[in-house]
């Protein structure tokens, strides 16, 4: 099999460490090196976003007290925000972090299959974000065309950043596309290929699947955006009609003729649902091997989970339109994705399911990381279950386009990922830093922010069904109670205050680099790979002279008849004693 | 342990936070209750499931806490339970779907006696079209749009002929009578929706969309645009009122066809010259305005923004409030013309008199003022000469302690309180971007050296 033989040529191969330090750190082609910079750099542009929320909530909590912001500034901050945060900050730090930092050493290789590829992937991704982020410098700002970027008003008159901001965001997003299909056959190449001896697909811990599945949903979806966002750069700066109808600007007829808006939003969206899988299936596996470890018990139903993410991963190709019940689009498609809207909820309610039973008869510590992964079924269940309110065509009729929609994505794919995010920082940080993180910051930045985040988000839902629209920049209608615009101010407060404890987590990274205790090389007594390696943090080639052997899948804690509560992935199955109940599991 | 009472608490609150909050839908004022019903089961599907995960989550976090003397369950799958969840699931989807699509099924299919009107949205307004009585709407088309024919109706249609068109944001629909919305953009997507009907639906340029609704409540209720269409998405707003039948064709008749708009004659300088003299004794005869009398320059503004201003003051509708206290003296003026048509007379000859600036009075910071007026610009043009479609005047043909006390009169509500006035609550949102009294004279004075540049 494929796998074995690049393992074993790998395996002869003089390792050249590298000796300088800007081929260590900076044109590093090593996978642990390249997942730092390209989380660092996602986690930079994530406190840009944040930022920027901070500012335009305070204009939305308090219109009264706050100067800095008018609409041309309101709508460029909320495009930024959004954009930011789903392609730049999420998609980058959980395929191109985690991703990058988890595949070699979760699947026993010493680096990706290309990792000359893997650096230029990253150096792509950063090209994009300083296009992107010089957009706030140019003359008339970033574009404010919101983060769905729909044309016409897109690339008219009357948006702001209409001349360079929407050339740089549509630029910036072909770069970014560029760098992540380089990452991505990357990713799916190294999974399929470059696994040690022993693991099998069906021994691949989640983690692995969710971006494996998510990778193949990224090459798959995001050639959609790019020629979305090329047919747009067309018709802006050539003059080409795609998606630009006849129409009146500023007083007069256009030059365009015969484009159709709808067609952006289609290709739009079939990026942009697969997009919310991209985010949500590594998080998924991620938050399955956080909670497997730390409930000291194997993921409960291992191949139905593998299952769900593939399935989900089909079928969020079918779903796209359910962003565009509203939209104008013949209306009878509403029927069609009505239906595999709601479909595509069975498998998602049984990775729930599946999450909690394997709480259930485990032996459960709440770490740190177990705290957010707890987290993150609460927020992930209830923003899922408002989804099923937006997807089902008839219930989306009045909730459309309002702080409903807003309610529902944050908790879904905001702040779920987000928690699963810190859940997986905090989870690996003694494998990246050879230190443990203090305990106590840890707990208290988990509870400021659920608890913050809960307070922000609960109340725009019902804000939204009350009908106030999304991306107003003031409201002053007769049906919105002033008692509305208190709770206005309350959301603003929980929002600065969720955005400030975030330091809570810097200060914890970076003084624990220092100060933190030495962590050992598996402080969690976890089973796979990544902890057996034989230095920590892993040095360049992952794993010293010989590679890893993987003999069962990596859920075993808590085997009868062991006397360790876990047994790791690279433990050869003793005379008599078979992994438990686990058929066909373990001896694929 | 913490973590197991916090869940409990957050669902108890989230609970009590949906039956006690007052932020709930808003009475329903047309016959889509069965929309309101499929929200009703998606609450009590989607809650009971949101209880019972999280409660059995955090009983599991209770219970199986961790204690060095016990092994967890050594269990990877079974069969039996994941067979039950997912048989379970599936027939909770169900009972979420199959409701829905059969009120989906109603709404895309209107009645066939729904009468019909054309909403018709632009940056950052709302205008409507009824078919008039051969119930069949006029061609339209982008080309055929201009300051005299802001519908872009086609006047080789016949069909078009008897079309009443409605240049306000404000419409009328009779109670208890289906009615089809036949949705129209002349530029980008924008969205109708009018919360207390439930139903709303994107305008897309290039094409006609649709919604339907059965009003069954009088009243009042906002139109709001619900899809981003630029800087002033958030200021374009509308009303519909709901009347019995008889109010309704009051109010229907009182909107012209067509073909009267094209029957009207050709505006009539000499007539509009002799009606000016009596506005020439404060505004001037060259219209330069004297300060002292609080009448702005008006020489160079535009016919359409000179008649519209005009109507408002004859008809009440500028100067409503009491404290538009020089807006009140222009109503005795107006009075004096008799109709419609002497109106076009006066303003076709306030706009061919030769376009003056006048002295800028007003100083301030013009590179803070630069900054605020990128939002003015959107309507407004970035030379501030104003643009018709967008029922924007320039802001250079006037006097600039003029447009001073107009925006403290926006922002302080007196100007746009009638509800008639079609702009007025559309300057009264963007007037708020103006903070203290700086930003007044910043924005002002940065619209002078426009004048400079022109």
């Amino acid at each position: 099999m494929a796998y074995v033989s690049i393992a074993d040529r790998d395996h002869e191969q003089e390792h050249h460490d590298p000796q300088s330090f800007i081929t260590k750190y900076i044109w590093s082609q090593d996978h642990k090196v390249i997942a730092i910079q390209y989380g660092g750099t996602a986690i930079f542009t994530g406190l840009v976003a944040m930022v920027l929320s901070s500012i335009f909530r305070l204009q939305l909590g308090f219109p009264d007290v706050f100067h800095f912001v008018d609409p041309t500034e309101y709508y460029q901050l909320v495009t930024m925000h959004g954009m930011i945060m789903i392609v730049y900050m999420l998609t980058a730090l959980l395929l191109g972090g985690f991703g990058n930092y988890l595949i070699p050493l979760q699947l026993g290789a010493r680096d990706m299959v290309f990792p000359f590829l893997n650096m230029l992937s990253y150096w792509f991704f950063l090209l994009s974000v300083i296009i992107l982020m010089s957009s706030f410098f140019i003359d008339g700002g970033p574009t404010g065309a919101g983060w769905t970027l729909y044309p016409p008003q897109s690339i008219s008159e009357g948006t702001p950043g209409v001349n360079g901001g929407i050339t740089l965001m549509l630029l910036s997003l072909a770069v970014f596309i560029i760098a992540f299909t380089m990452g991505g056959l990357n990713y799916v190449t190294t999974i399929l290929q470059a696994r040690c001896k022993g693991m099998t697909l069906m021994r691949m811990p989640l983690s692995i699947w969710g971006i494996f599945v998510a990778t193949i949903l990224g090459l798959l979806a995001f050639p959609a955006l790019l020629v979305a966002a090329i047919m747009t750069l067309l018709d802006q700066l050539v003059g080409t009609s795609f998606f630009m109808p006849e129409m009146l600007s500023m007083g007069e007829a256009n030059d365009y003729n015969g484009g159709s808006p709808i067609l952006f939003q289609h290709l739009f969206w079939f990026f942009g649902h697969p997009e919310v899988y991209i985010v949500a299936l590594p998080a998924f596996g991620i938050v399955s091997d956080v909670l497997a470890v730390h409930a000291r018990k194997n993921i409960f139903g291992y191949r139905m989970m593998v299952w769900a993410i593939v399935a989900i991963g089909g079928l969020s190709f079918v779903v796209w339109a359910h962003h565009m019940y509203v939209s104008g689009m013949n209306p009878y498609f509403g029927f069609f994705f009505a239906t595999t809207t709601l479909i595509i909820a069975v498998p998602t309610a049984l990775k729930v399911y599946n999450w909690v039973l394997t709480l259930w008869k485990g032996n459960i510590k709440l770490t740190v990381p177990m705290l957010f992964a707890i987290g993150f079924i609460f927020t992930f269940t209830h923003g899922g279950l408002t989804g099923l309110f937006l997807g089902n065509v008839t219930v989306d009729l009045p909730l459309s386009d309002t702080y409903f929609v807003i309610g529902h994505f944050h908790l879904v794919m905001g702040v779920s990922p987000i928690l699963v995010i810190f859940a997986a920082l905090y989870h690996w940080y003694p494998k990246l830093s050879g230190k443990m993180f203090n305990e106590r910051l840890g707990q208290i930045h988990f509870w400021c922010t659920l608890i913050g985040t809960y307070v922000v988000y609960l109340p725009m839902h019902y804000i939204g069904i009350l009908g106030v629209p999304r991306r107003y920049f003031a409201y002053g209608s007769d049906f919105i109670p002033e008692s509305a615009y208190t709770l206005n101010e309350i959301i603003t407060i929980a929002a600065i205050f969720t955005a400030v404890s975030q330091l809570l987590f810097f200060i914890n990274i970076f003084w624990s680099l220092k100060y933190g205790k030495p962590s050992g090389g598996n402080p969690w007594n976890a089973t796979s790979l990544e902890w057996q390696t034989p230095d920590t943090p892993a040095k360049h080639g992952n794993w010293g002279h010989d590679l890893p052997v993987v003999y069962r899948w990596p859920y075993d804690y808590s085997v009868p008849g062991e006397t360790a509560d876990f047994v790791p992935q690279t433990v050869a199955p003793r005379d008599g004693v078979v992994a438990g109940r686990n058929h066909g599991v373990s001896t694929d | 342990m913490v973590v197991a009472y916090a869940i409990i608490l957050l669902v108890v609150g989230t609970i009590i936070f949906h039956f006690w909050s007052p932020w709930y839908f808003t009475e329903i004022a047309a016959d889509w209750g069965a929309i309101d019903t499929t929200v009703d089961i998606t609450f009590l599907i989607t809650g009971l499931v949101f209880i019972a995960v999280n409660f059995f989550m955090a009983y599991c976090i209770y219970k199986y806490r961790y204690s060095p003397d016990k092994r967890a369950d050594y269990e990877p799958e079974s069969h039996k339970l994941e067979t039950w969840l997912t048989i379970f699931t599936t027939v909770g989807v169900a009972a979420l779907l199959i409701p829905g699509l059969f009120v989906w099924g109603d709404f895309v299919e209107p009645p066939e006696d729904a009468s019909e009107v054309e909403v018709v949205g632009q940056q950052w307004y709302w205008t409507f079209r009824h078919p008039g009585e051969d119930a069949v709407f006029g061609n339209v088309d982008i080309r055929h749009i201009d300051v005299n024919n802001p519908f872009g109706m086609d006047p080789e249609d016949p069909a078009g002929r008897d079309d009443v068109l409605v240049d306000s944001n404000v419409l009328h629909i009779p109670v208890d009578q289906p009615v089809k919305f036949l949705l129209r953009s002349k530029d980008v997507l924008h969205d109708f929706a009018i919360p207390q009907f439930r139903v709303k639906m994107d305008l897309v340029p290039g094409m006609i969309t649709y919604m339907w609704a059965d009003p069954i409540r009088e009243g009042t209720y906002e139109i709001l645009c619900e899809e981003l269409c630029g800087v002033a998405h958030f200021a374009m707003r509308g009303r519909v009122v709901v009347e019995d039948q008889e109010s309704y064709e009051t109010w229907l008749d009182g909107y012209p066809t067509f073909q009267e708009v094209l029957d009207r004659p050709e505006p009539n300088l000499i007539a509009g010259q002799g009606a000016y003299a009596v506005c020439s004794a404060c505004h001037g005869a060259d219209g330069q305005g004297l300060q002292a009398l609080n009448a702005p320059d008006i020489n160079g503004l535009d016919a359409w923004y000179v008649e519209r201003q005009v109507r408002y003051f004859k008809e009440g509708v500028r100067g409503a409030h009491e404290d538009d206290v020089y807006g009140r003296t222009m109503a005795p003026m107006m009075a004096m013309l008799a109709n419609d048509q002497a109106i076009r007379d006066v303003a076709a000859y306030v706009a061919s008199l030769p376009a003056v600036y006048s002295e800028s009075t007003v100083t301030g910071d013009t590179a803070r003022g630069a900054e605020i007026y990128t939002t003015c610009s959107a309507c407004h043009g970035d030379d501030g000469q104003g643009i018709w479609s967008q029922g924007a005047p320039s802001l250079v043909d006037t006097s600039d302690w003029y447009l001073v006390t107009q925006l403290h009169n926006y922002q302080n509500r007196v100007r746009g309180y009638h509800e008639a006035d079609m702009f007025g609550e559309q300057m009264q949102l963007m007037s708020d971007i103006l903070r203290d009294e700086e930003d007044f004279n910043d924005v002002v004075a940065y619209i002078n050296t426009l004048k400079e540049a022109n």
